[in-house]
């Protein structure tokens, strides 16, 4: 007998069922196919200002830094000043993401972008998000042509462009944004939930951001307004 | 890992009397309890949210044959294998098959207690491939040749003397003169170390907090980042899990991620959680080539309808060990094997045996600060009773405790002689120990009076005074 069968059988028997319990199978597909949301905290339920307000205030808590721009075309000049700032090299590794091709890195001649996967190399990689959770200050980033995950966890700094319209209330908001992407039951290879950067508490608990992922965790929110959020088509407007 | 505790009672002498684990202890008691009613209370919804991960695990232990199966086929559809494995030798050879038949020399590793539940390290370090963990607290005590002593801070025993002195040690690639002495330095030694290690390993093997039936994924939730060096780097990646892990869906696993870090570490949301589904796709620039899960049983179909069924709710957050006065006393290496603390008093009978860790389930004063901030509601005292019936049963208390019940209970049963009984030994204490008011020695009490003095009886019993009061009372 197969480790499956013998392990299946077992449960089974436990729970005195017979495989074709249909009563069992229905439920399970019920829930498999109307998936139902529990309890969501009242703090993510607010209008669309006050959930980005919300999502800064929780990334920061998080020891995430942000910074707002009015618009797609300011972030080469947030993500040179916060370089600079900073005292880091002025080179880049960006996600293969058009959207970000797309920003007038002219404007930055200083400011050398290479695009690709993470290499052990680079010191601080730029991505976009896929969406942004406001009730705990939480990123998230899709794997996929335009976003590979090494570029989320190996360079000492991954700086995030997050437009506004991007951020969402709780978890569940955004599931329903990668359904509406995706399809039903189906996910890209990875997605990372990202609240801050990587940290430690193992030594005495006391704790030290930068354990293995990223030291320093920077937002660049470009205040583009609540338009294009799920549900929201051209033709119904805010 | 071999099991001590059949000897808790030596080992929890010891611990008591090691003042260097005190020191690292107290910070248990000072971090831990604090975090976490400060986010609790941050929520409104955190006791409905509790209630919530309860029903979704009873919902889903109740139908854990069809959630396992459409688990598996969507696994398989996301172009993953699935191992099954009903003991840990199983599991222990299906990750060395994988490891060998892709010509494995290192292996990285994300932290996982069901890895130290079926030893892997030690099976792979027989078979020539070098395990290297990568969460820093496994990552010294793997220097150290130690078990975790706590679920998810596995070096919480040990104070940065210790760690620096290991790193010396061991780090002989570093100047003798440099500055340890501060955890920051630690923490950036280590991650030097580890990083050439992530970029040369040829298999990742991480655990699983989850696994989702509606897109057979695996879920790992972590701070440092390393699950997710380990998981992205190699070719091939390794899921090692129970099959407790299963959640039906998305939005059950965001139920369940609200009250984890909350209770855990009293984070709002760990730094990174992380959804695996499969290995690389077609058009993804990076990720393992080869996705495998062990799903692994090791005795948990056992407990699935047993008395003890409830306990497979638990999503090892560590809260109860971290809030049990026993854990602060003793810390998690005296409890013998891998589970510390009130769960592992209740997992650990159950995993290998009340013949073995019988003590462990005895190692409690019930004072119920376990069940209290348990996320998933587990009535912990409950089923520690359990275990003290079972035992009972089997004979395997000792003869002491076995005839000093028996002896018990007969007068219990026998409510007048027992107030007979108990009433003239007061007199007795009363009277011996009028002088003084306490007795530094009593027969039968050594356990007692060894520690401190115990007090004389004074006037009545309790019984007596209730009865006047009652006689008082009536009309």
């Amino acid at each position: 007998m197969s480790g499956r069968d013998a392990i299946l059988g077992a449960v089974r028997r436990a729970l005195k069922r017979r495989p074709d319990d249909k009563v069992a199978r229905a439920a399970v597909e019920a829930r498999m196919g109307a998936p139902k949301r529990g309890p969501i905290p009242a703090r993510a339920q607010v209008g669309h200002e006050a959930q980005v307000d919300l999502f800064e205030a929780m990334a920061v808590e998080q020891s995430a830094t942000l910074t707002r721009v009015a618009r797609a075309e300011d972030v080469p000049g947030a993500v040179a000043d916060y370089l600079k700032e900073h005292n880091l090299p002025p080179r880049l590794r960006a996600a293969p993401n058009p959207e970000l091709d797309a920003l007038p890195w002219d404007s930055q001649p200083l400011l050398t972008v290479a695009r690709g996967r993470a290499e052990a190399s680079d010191e601080t990689s730029l991505t976009g998000a896929f969406a942004a959770v406001a009730e705990t200050g939480t990123l998230m980033l899709l794997s996929g042509e335009t976003a590979p995950t090494t570029l989320n966890f190996l360079p000492d700094t991954h700086i995030v462009m997050l437009k506004a319209s991007e951020i969402l209330g709780p978890y569940e908001d955004a599931w329903d944004r990668v359904r509406a992407a995706y399809g039903p039951g189906k996910l890209p290879r990875t997605v990372n939930f990202i609240t801050g950067p990587s940290r430690t508490a193992d030594i005495e608990q006391t704790i030290q951001l930068g354990a293995h992922g990223p030291r320093r965790l920077h937002i660049v929110l470009v205040e583009d307004g609540p338009m294009n959020r799920p549900g929201n088509g051209a033709d119904d407007g805010p | 890992m071999r099991s001590t505790a059949r000897t808790f009672k030596e080992n929890a002498k010891a611990a008591v009397a090691d003042p260097q684990l005190r020191r690292a202890l107290d910070h248990v008691k000072s971090g831990f309890i604090g975090k976490r009613a400060k986010a609790a209370a941050r929520l409104p919804e955190f006791d409905a949210l509790r209630d919530a991960a309860r029903d979704i695990k009873n919902h889903t232990l109740d139908h854990l044959d069809l959630y396992l199966e459409r688990y598996e086929q969507n696994v398989r559809a996301n172009g993953g294998h699935v191992h099954w494995c009903a003991t840990a030798e199983d599991a222990r050879a299906a990750v060395l098959e994988v490891c060998q038949r892709v010509g494995a020399k290192t292996v990285t590793k994300g932290k996982s207690m069901i890895s130290e539940e079926i030893a892997l390290n030690d099976h792979l370090e027989a078979h020539g491939i070098t395990p290297i963990e990568t969460d820093l607290g496994e990552y010294i005590i793997q220097l150290r040749h130690e078990p975790p002593s706590h679920i998810i801070a596995p070096a919480v025993h040990l104070t940065k003397d210790l760690i620096e002195a290991d790193f010396r040690k061991e780090h002989t690639q570093f100047p003798e003169g440099r500055s340890l002495s501060e955890p920051r330095d630690l923490v950036d030694e280590a991650r030097q170390v580890l990083r050439d290690r992530f970029l040369k390993a040829d298999v990742g093997i991480t655990g699983a907090n989850f696994l989702v039936a509606e897109t057979g994924a695996s879920v790992i939730v972590t701070n440092e980042g390393n699950g997710d060096l380990t998981q992205v780097l190699p070719k091939v990646h390794i899921v090692v899990a129970s099959l407790e892990k299963i959640v039906p869906n998305l939005e059950d696993l965001s139920t369940i991620l609200r009250v984890l870090a909350r209770s855990a570490t009293g984070q709002e949301f760990s730094t990174y959680t992380t959804v695996s589904s499969g290995p690389k796709r077609a058009e993804d620039p990076d990720g393992p080539e080869e996705y495998h899960v062990i799903l692994l049983d090791n005795g948990r179909t056992q407990m699935l309808g047993s008395e003890f069924h409830e306990v497979l709710r638990c999503i090892r957050c560590g809260a109860c060990m971290n809030h049990c006065p026993v854990y602060h006393a003793i810390g998690g290496h005296a409890y013998g094997w891998v589970y510390p603390g009130p769960i592992g008093a209740v997992l650990t009978p159950a995993l290998i045996g009340v013949e073995e860790a019988g003590s462990l389930p005895n190692a409690s004063t019930f004072c119920g600060r376990c069940e209290s901030v348990c996320p998933m509601r587990i009535p912990l005292p409950k089923l520690m009773r359990h275990w003290r019936e079972r035992e009972f049963e089997r004979h395997l208390s000792p003869a002491a405790v076995r005839y000093g019940l028996a002896a018990w209970a007969f007068l219990a049963c026998r409510p007048a002689l027992y107030h007979w009984l108990v009433g003239l030994e007061m007199r007795v204490l009363g009277a011996l120990g009028r002088r003084k008011g306490r007795f530094a020695w009593l027969p039968f009490a050594g356990g007692w009076t060894r520690h401190r003095d115990f007090p004389a009886p004074q006037g009545k019993t309790f019984q007596a005074l209730w009865a006047e009061r009652k006689a008082g009372r009536a009309p």
